[in-house]
Formats: C-alpha cells, structure tokens, sequence
C-alpha cells in the first residue's frame, strides 16, 4: 500500500469534500474526520515503521515510493520517510485535527476580537491542503519535489494570515510571504545548482547525497540552501516576519505555521545542509552555532519585553530555534536526536500556548498582556493548563520539552563548551519570560474586564487535553519517540564523516576528542 | 578510611517496589488535580493517606535494609529507560536516601495532619493538598534517584511545588512575586546543576551514580573541582545559601505549613544532600570542599544576623533556616565526619524547625493572621501547648544540653574547628548570635505584656494541630542524641559515604562546647534584658546602622536588583527597540527602497501581493527551465 500518497490524497479528497459540501458545520465536521482519518493513518503507519531498518542504506528511507515526473530532468515523485521525517509527519497530523477543533469558531466572525466574517468552508479546506503539503514536504526524497513543497506550503498559509487574521493581518501576510520567497528563490538556485553539478541526472535526494565533493561549490551551494531554511526557521537575524505573522494569524493558523512549518527549516538543515554539503556544514558551523547561541540568548531577551502574547511566545519561539539549530550543527548523536525531538516537543508545547492564548482572546478580545490579571481565579482550568504549557515551554523536567532541551545542550557540550554554557543561560531566561507573562496574566487581583469570563469549555478541554497528555508523556517516555528518531540521526551523522564524539568511562581519552 | 559499599541491584521485598513512595503521593496529586471540585470533600483526606501510605513504604523499606548485612545496603532498583543510552529512571536505596524519605514522609505526614486544621477554613484546601503531595512525591524521587538526571526532575519537581505552594495565594501580588522570583533566582542555581551534570557525562560519560563515583578519583584535579563548583551554584540556589539566599524570605508568603515543609524541613536542604551524595567529587576536590565550608558559614553567619532584626516571625524563622542550613553546608564541606553530623543536624533540624514553623502557624491562627512579633507578647497563657512546644523547638535549636539541637550542631562545630581553627569559632559565633534571636522570639511571643491588635482573640488550636506539633517536638528532645550517641547515625550513613578509620568521641566538656554554651547564654541573656525583662516599643524603633542593614536582608535584594534586575530591564528594553527599529526597521526600508516608494508597497500588500507572488513563481519556472537546459547542453 502506497501509505505517503494515501495520506496526502486523503487530505486533499477532504478539501474538495470540505468545499463542496452544503453547511459550514458539516465542512467543519468532515474536515475534523478527514483529518483524524489520516491520524489514525499515520498511527498505523508507525507502528509498522522499523527503526532497526533505518542503519542501512538501502533501506533508509521506509515505505519509499518513486515515480518519474518530468523525466526529461530527472525529477521524481520520490516519497519515504526515515525517523526524523516520521516523526515530524506524526507532529503535523496530531496538530491538524486539534487545531481544526479549536479553530471552530475562529473564521465564523463570533469572538470578542474577531475578524469579518469570512468563508468557513474555505478556511477548513485551507488547513487540509496545508496538512497534505505538509506530509509532503517531510516525506520527499527528491530534492525537486522538497522545494515545490516548500513553497507551495506558502500558498495556504499566506491566505489563512492574509484573509482570516487580526487587524494588521495583510501586512504580516505579506512580510512572511516575501521574506519565505526570498528564501525559496535562493534555495531554487542552488537547487538547480546542485542537479547541475552534480551531474547525475536526478533530484533524488539519496543519490545526491556524497556528490559534490568541492569545497567552494559546496560552500555556495550550502548557503544557498542554509540561508532558505534560516528565513524559514527562522534563525536570527532572519526572524523579524515570525513575530507580525504568528500574531496576526488566527491562533489555529499560528500554531501550524510556528509549530510545524518553521520545523521546515531545522529539518532541512538537518537533512539537505549536512548531509549534501558535510564540508561546508562543517565550515560554516562555528558561524551557525554563533546565531545560534545569539537568537537563544535575544528571542529570550525581546521576549521578556513584549506586551502583547502573541508576540511574546512568537520570540520565545526563536529563542527555541535557536536551540534547535545548536543540537543541529553540534554533530553529535544527542544533540541530533534531541534537536529532532526538540521540533516535535516545540510544536505540542507552543502548539498548546498558542492555542490556550487564543482562548484568552477570543473570551476578552484583547492579546494585551497588560488587559488581564488574576484570570486563575475566574477560570482555573484555563490557567492550569496555560501553566502546564507555559512550563513546558521553560523546559520543565518532567515534560517534554525538557528531554529535547536536556539532550541538545548535553549533545553540545561533548563538542563545544564555552557556546554550550551562554545557551544554557536560555533556561534562567525562559522561566523569566513565561512566569512573568503567567503573574501579569493569570495572577494577582481578577481585572474588572476579565471578571465573567468562562472558564474552559468541553470542546476547548478536548483541544488542550491531548496536547497536555503528550507533553506529560512524551516528558516521561521519550523512549519510543527516540528510538526512532536515534537510527536516522546516526545515519545522517555517518554522511557527514563526523568523527562521533565517544563519550567513554576512559577519562584519559577524552582531552580533544572530536575538536 | 572505610569506602561507601558498592551499589548492588535488588528487587525483592519492599525494596524492590519502593517506587511506590514516589507514585503513591503522586497519584494522589494527579486525582486530585484532575477531580477538581468533585474531591473538594475528601480531598485533603486523600492527600494525608498518600502520604502516609508513602511513608509506610519508607518504614518498611527502612525495616528491611536493617535486616542486611551494612555491606550490602546499597540497592540499586531499576525502572526503566529513559533517555536511551544517557539515563535511566532508577532509584537508589541505601542509608542516606532512606534516612531523607523517612524524613520527607514522616515530617511530611504531619505537616499533611496539621493543614487539615490550618487550611480548613481556605477554599481551595484541595487544590493545596494536591500540590503538598506533588511536592512530596518530587522530592522523593530527588533523594531516591539513582542518577543525577532523575535526581534533577526531581529537583525542578519540588522547585515546582515550592512555586505553586509560595503563590498558593497568587491573588495576593506579593504572594505570586515571591513565587516567581524563588523559581528564578533557584533557575540559576539550576542552571550550575546542569553544566555540573553535562561536565559529568562528557568527563565519565555517564550520569549514573555507581559509575561515575567510581570513576571520580581517576579524573583531573581542575575537572573534579569544576564539577564540584558547579554542583555547588545548584546547591546555593536550592538550599538559599549565599549569594542565591535571597528569595527564601520572600517566599514566607506561603501558607504556613509549606514554610515548615518546604521551605525549613526538606526542600531547602536538597542542596546538603547534593553535596552529601556527591562526596566522591568533593572529597578530591579540596578547593571545592573549601569553597563549601566557606559558603556554609557565610550564610550561617548572615542567616542569623538577618534572624535578629526580624519583627515577621516567619520572617525571623527563614532567616534562623538559612542559617541552620549554612551550618549544615559547613558540614557537608567536611568529609565523611561531617556528612554525618551534617545529615543528622539536618534530621534533627527538620523536626525542630517544623516544630517552630507549625508552632508559629497556630500562633498566627489564634491572632488572625497576624504576625509582626511586636504585636503578640503573653501568649504562654492562652496557647500552653504550642507555646511549650515551640519552646521545646526554640531550645533544641540553641543547642540546650542533651537537646537534639545540642549534639548534631556541636558535631558540626566541634569537626570544624579540628579542619580550620576560624572556620570553627565563627561557627560558634554564629551559635551565640542563634541564642540571641531565638531567645528574642520566644520572649517577643510568649512572654512579657500582652501587645495585641484590637479584635485579637488568641487560643489554642485544635488538636488536629497540636498533636503533630506535640509529635514533632518529642523528635526535637531525643532524637539529636539517639543519633549522635555512640556514632550511630555516622555508622548507619557508613555504607553510603564512607567512614573514617578514627571515630569522633563525644566530649560534653570540650573547649568549642563550652565556648558555644556561653556565647548561646549570653545571647539569651542579651534577649531576656532586651525582649523579655524590657518593654516592647509595638513600632520597630529606627534602629542602627547594623539594624537596618539585617532588616534589608543584608541588602542582597538591593544588590540583585542594581546588578541584576535593572540591567536586565535595560538590556530587554533596548533589544525590543533594536529589534523593532534595527533589524526590521531595516528589512522593511530595504523593502521601500527596492519598491521605490513606500505608497508602492503599501499598495503590495494591498491586494497585487498575489499577482507578485504569483510571478516571482513563475520567474522561477522560467529560471529552472533555462537552467536546466543550459545544463543539458
């Protein structure tokens, strides 16, 4: 059974169905079975998912697909998934129907800060293409392929900010819009770059991989693919479109666009950077690790000073890339496998903040931290599960965040020290951020305007209950989660030719290993 | 010198299901947490079995290892991986991590009794419950842990609980500040704790007890001292030792029994057992061991001088924690002798200070609240059992002869002054200062004339209340001796952390002893003319130089705030400028510039966006194709 196509096909047969049908609470309601369809889906296609398979070569990439597209330059459909993409997949459809949930209301022009009124149908078949484009853009092992799905997973986002957002809502559109093309149209570049050079006559991603042996080309083309997924990550300096978008985006919006489609980046830095370019991965990555370290230490920083909370979890967010891109470049097997793990953790953890905030301001119409205080007393659930997300995002050990985050800074610190030390200062930092945003917001005498607003509704519990159930356990068994992400790291780490720093009970061995 | 025993795996009897103890007290968290308003009436009921079921566990367990030969009393008990090839969760049962759940289980299962009374007029009490026993769970698996990642959950776990029960109040502004800055400032410490433990696992490469104390002796000198350091700055945050001393006052703003349970019996002294546990280091690292005594008494030093010029009797008792803590770090700088002395002082200290600090709750119950010293003054009368139970706390902790206080504090002292002779008299120092402000709070509170508020109607507290309170303070009388007599406890903790070849005798008439004795006399002295035979002026007067400095806590907060916090402020508020006009300030004048005009873009992002994305697409199309074909010829 072709599983990747199914689960793309799925989505996209749902979207036309979405469309198509009468009323907009049968399109919700279709869309929410659609999307869970392909959970259920994928939940099979994982546990038939053999992790042993990943350490050879030629069976890297499991249920693997390839069909000629344009033959004439070697293009292929080309899909199969290994650990880390897996995993991601997993990440994408377990927020789809979530957010379907919990955007119910989001394009029906009710809500205390709502947009107009827009086409709900539309809205719901937006986020079903987008789920489609999604699974296809981890799943691609053609590098041609990889990019048509990295733009095109524009197409729909741009719309959901463009029409369905906040007041500034078309000018966030379009700073992400042209900040992702600039991107888009280097990696395009280099892309094509690489296709030619190589020589090879294919896109495919396994045969390209080990081909370009230059050191210059290698350098140009990383950058050309590096700088794409920077934009898209986004890795400072490239960061300032996150914030506008993801607060002017409807918070369902929001949370794919930050908790998966900025995952885009990391991964293919992970993937197409390293393992195409290792020379250049490797030259390039005291400067990587340098805006690394930077956008810890900054998105933590501007963070602490934002007013509205949209913003503030937008560069809490970049602060998180930051450590993302670290476990990346630091080339070690945990700092891999716990940046892989870091982009799931990331997306449930924001994925829960973004949601609950949106709750908040759907109730008082305002993103405005200063607007609230003491909502814990009116509506305790609400706040309980904003804390547990909110700790989450501070890596609190015990949940999710804090393996991935744990694992990233351990994994540097075995290459890179003095770095390692300035990124953990990111933890004193983030618990600055979330609990001063939960004291304005939740704590404190109950705000006049914010004195009868409802607490949690069922459906809002259903929204935030298994995102706060995987962070708990994921936090205490990431086991299955790394089992399958740890073959593909190691995999990806033998393509790079990176002596593994060993770390071994001999003491004695280990001044300079790996340097 | 006797080596700790080694760590062997078992999994029979009690022993091998003792992770009950952690999931026990956990469960009862989690029900409560999730049943909501439903188990409002049973509630704190539930919470009081989980705990004592936990300590039930702990007694058996506890039992058990007795029955062993002292060589074999380390057990190893696995439970399953958890970072694969990193860390797995499993716990580790010997002297030192049983005699801490006994006293996280027991003390804490009073302290669960004794709120049932305290809490029971207060809306949420489940939810208090809930987070007491979260808190207890947490701290078990912190002292269980056979790993120094389990023991790090476990760590932010009761830094958790200690936010959440600091800002149980959170309605009240001060309550949720101090919440969040006891979460922070311990942040740094944590954040030592983690390089200690990254500089572990890429030094001995792992992060497992057993191995890496194996290991510790056959490492560098610089790295050994490095680790110990760094294990230190966790320590300094979670055990409020100096220069991270700063939040525990604040944190008084706590419903009492937390104070008593956190924040003086168990949690503040995970940074005693962190160092305590980590011995292997330490012991071959003299530089960290020093640095250790020294922070000690810094702070036992500090904690008592700040004791003195408190009016808040919470106030006045975090100040008396700090210090007792400083004195059991001093301790724990001191080798196997002083581990012992250190851990019983902290045994016996959570009993007299638990004592104190439920003591002061009922107190504050009878007063409305209340609890500016200045405002009680004759209580004896009207509260006889807790004003003679806490002056049973109040002499154990000045060290009165064949009080429990008496042998573990004159143990710490007495190893001291045989490592550094001034080590060993500011100790004493510190004793006498201790006579005096004990001294002064119990003559503020019990004695002399009557200095109510208007409306106050003092009694004794129920005896849901008393009897924990009566419980507590018997452990206060005999149980410093019962350890110290004979080196039992330094016998018992051997297997753990090891034993020197030349046991310490008790010398009830040694020079340091009798030194501490007439210091701790005078200081009571000194309070009795002050305090008790003086009238008490119900304002503070203005005070010295001196008195204002330990009113202002030392002036650490001001210290933080001109170091720390308004740099900070300003460092944020010129990132969020720069960000907002710098960078993107730059990318959207870029953006102009290429448009030509700024009406230009304005009319991009208007509507013709589309269109424009649309042809950079389509451009691309055309570039691929020439490309392509360019590349074919």
């Amino acid at each position: 059974m072709p599983w990747l196509s199914t689960l793309m096909a799925v989505p996209v047969v749902g979207a036309v169905g979405v469309s198509l049908v009468k009323s907009d609470k049968l399109a919700k309601q279709l869309a929410l079975v659609v999307s869970l369809v392909v959970l259920v889906l994928t939940a099979v296609m994982a546990f038939r998912f053999d992790p042993a398979l990943g350490a050879a070569k030629e069976t890297r990439f499991q249920f693997a697909e390839v069909y000629d597209w344009i033959p004439a330059f070697g293009v292929h459909y080309g899909v199969g998934v290994d650990g880390i993409a897996l995993v991601l997949i997993a990440l994408s459809v377990i927020l789809v129907p979530i957010v379907i949930l919990a955007s119910w209301h989001d394009a029906d022009g009710t809500g205390a800060a709502a947009p107009p009124r827009r086409s709900v149908k539309t809205y719901f078949a937006l986020l079903l293409v987008l789920e489609a484009m999604m699974i296809g853009v981890f799943a691609a092992t053609d590098v041609f392929l990889f990019y048509v799905f990295f733009e095109a997973m524009l197409i729909p986002m741009y719309f959901m900010i463009g029409s369905y957002g906040g007041a500034q809502r078309s000018y966030a559109a379009v700073k992400f819009l042209l900040y992702s093309l600039f991107g888009g149209l280097l990696m395009l570049v280099a892309v094509i770059a690489l296709y030619v050079i190589a020589e090879k006559g294919t896109f495919m991603f396994p045969e390209l991989v080990g081909v370009i042996q230059d050191p210059t080309t290698q350098k140009w083309l990383f950058l050309g693919f590096f700088i794409a997924f920077a934009v898209k990550a986004p890795l400072w300096p490239f960061h300032t479109w996150l914030p506008d978008a993801a607060a002017q985006a409807p918070a369902g919006a929001a949370v794919l666009l930050v908790g998966v489609l900025d995952k885009v980046g990391t991964y293919g830095m992970l993937r197409f950077c390293l393992e195409l370019f290792p020379d250049a991965a490797k030259f390039f990555t005291p400067l990587v690790i340098t805006l690394a370290v930077i956008g810890i230490i900054y998105g933590a920083i501007v963070a602490i000073g934002q007013t509205d909370m949209k913003r503030l979890i937008a560069y809490t967010s970049i602060s998180h890339f930051g450590f993302i891109a670290l476990g990346v470049f630091a080339m070690t097997t945990n700092a891999g496998a716990g940046a892989t793990l870091y982009m799931v953790n990331h997306g449930f953890s924001t994925g829960a903040l973004f949601l609950i905030t949106g709750f908040l301001i759907y109730r008082r119409g305002s993103s405005q931290i200063a607007d609230y205080g003491g909502v814990q007393k009116v509506a305790p659930v609400l706040a309980g599960t904003f804390l547990v997300a909110g700790l989450s995002g501070l890596s609190l050990p015990g949940l999710s965040t804090f393996v991935s985050e744990f694992m990233v800074l351990l994994g540097s610190y075995e290459r890179y020290v003095v770095p390692t030390i300035i990124a953990t200062t990111g933890v004193i930092l983030a618990a600055v951020y979330i609990l001063w945003m939960y004291q304005r917001t939740m704590n404190g005498p109950t705000a006049e305007k914010v004195k009868g607003l409802p607490d949690l509704d069922a459906r809002e519990r259903w929204v935030v209950g298994p995102l706060i159930v995987l962070i708990i356990a994921l936090g205490f068994f990431p086991k299955p989660a790394l089992d399958m992400i740890n073959p593909a790291v190691d995999h990806t780490l033998s393509n790079v030719h990176i002596s593994n720093v060993h770390v071994t009970p001999a003491v004695a061995e280990k001044k300079g290993a790996g340097q | 010198m006797q080596s700790p025993a080694e760590i062997v795996p078992h999994s029979t009897g009690v022993v091998g299901v003792s992770w009950l103890m952690i999931a026990l007290p956990l469960l009862g968290a989690a029900i409560l947490l999730l049943g909501g308003r439903r188990t409002d009436r049973w509630g704190h009921l539930l919470g009081v079995v989980m705990s004592l079921a936990s300590f039930v566990v702990a007694v058996l367990a506890f039992v058990q290892m007795l029955g062993l030969d002292p060589g074999k009393r380390r057990m190893a008990v696995e439970l399953y991986q958890f970072i694969p090839g990193v860390a797995n969760i499993g716990l580790l049962i010997d002297p030192l991590s049983i005699s801490f759940a006994l006293l996280i289980t027991g003390v804490g299962s009073l302290i669960h009794i004794y709120s049932i009374g305290y809490m029971s007029h207060d809306p949420d009490r489940r939810r208090f419950f809930a987070y007491l026993n979260l808190f207890v769970s947490a701290m078990l698996l912190l002292v269980l842990s056979d790993n120094y990642v389990g023991l790090f959950i476990g760590w932010e776990g009761v830094g958790l609980a200690s936010y959440l029960l600091i800002g149980f109040w959170q309605f009240k502004p001060s309550a949720a500040v101090a919440a969040k800055k006891a979460f922070i400032v311990n942040r740094v410490g944590d954040f030592g704790l983690l390089i200690g433990i990254f500089t572990i696992w890429t030094t001995f490469g792992s992060v497992a007890f057993k191995e890496v104390f194996e290991a510790a002796p056959g490492a560098q000198q610089n790295t050994l001292t490095a680790i110990g350091l760094l294990l230190l700055l966790g320590a300094c945050g979670k055990s409020a030792q100096l220069p991270l001393q700063s939040w525990l006052l604040d944190a008084m703003e706590g419903p009492t029994p937390v104070s008593a349970l956190i924040h003086a019996a168990t949690m503040v002294t995970a940074g005693v057992y962190l160092v305590v546990r980590s011995g292997a280091f330490f012991e071959a690292a003299p530089t960290a061991q020093l640095v250790v005594t020294i922070v000690g008494v810094a702070t036992l030093l500090a904690g008592a001088i700040i004791g003195c010029a408190k009016d808040d009797i919470k106030k006045g008792l975090a100040g008396s924690t700090m210090s007792q803590i400083g004195y059991m770090m001093l301790g724990a700088g001191l080798g196997p002798v002083g581990y012992a002395f250190a851990i019983a002082h902290l045994i016996t200290h959570g009993f007299f200070k638990a004592n104190m600090f439920l003591g002061a709750g009922s107190v504050m119950h009878g007063m409305n609240d209340e609890v500016n010293m200045r405002k009680y003054g004759g209580l004896f009368s009207v509260m006889k059992v807790t004003a003679i139970t806490f002056i049973i706390g109040y002499l154990a902790i000045i060290g009165f002869p064949l009080l429990s206080g008496y042998f573990t504090k004159d143990g710490i002292i007495e190893t001291a002054m045989e490592h550094n002779q001034i080590l060993g008299w500011l100790a004493v120092v510190g004793a006498g200062i201790t006579g005096f402000y004990m001294s002064r709070m119990v003559f503020m509170t019990f004695f002399g004339k009557r200095r109510w508020e208007d409306g106050a109607h003092p009694h004794e507290s129920p005896a849901v209340m008393t009897v924990p309170l009566i419980i507590l303070s018997i452990g206060s009388i005999f149980l410093g001796g019962f350890l110290i007599l004979g080196n039992r406890f330094m016998q018992f903790l051997a297997p753990a952390v090891g034993l020197p070849e030349e046991l310490p005798s008790f010398h009830p008439f040694s020079v340091p002893g009798l030194a501490t004795l007439a210091l701790v006399a005078v200081g009571a002295a000194f309070a009795w003319f002050r305090y008790g035979a003086a009238e008490v002026p119900r304002v503070a007067p203005r005070g010295s130089f001196l008195t204002t400095f330990a009113r202002r806590d030392l002036y650490g907060d001001a210290l933080n705030e001109a170091l720390f916090m308004r740099p900070g402020q300003w460092l944020t508020r010129l990132a969020v400028f720069f960000d907002n006009r710098g960078i993107d300030g730059l990318v959207n004048g870029l953006a102009a510039a290429i448009g030509g005009t700024s009406g230009r873009l304005r009319r991009v992002q208007t509507g013709y966006v589309r269109s424009y994305a649309l042809s950079i697409l389509f451009g691309a199309a055309v570039v691929v194709g020439a490309l392509l074909y360019v590349g074919n010829m």
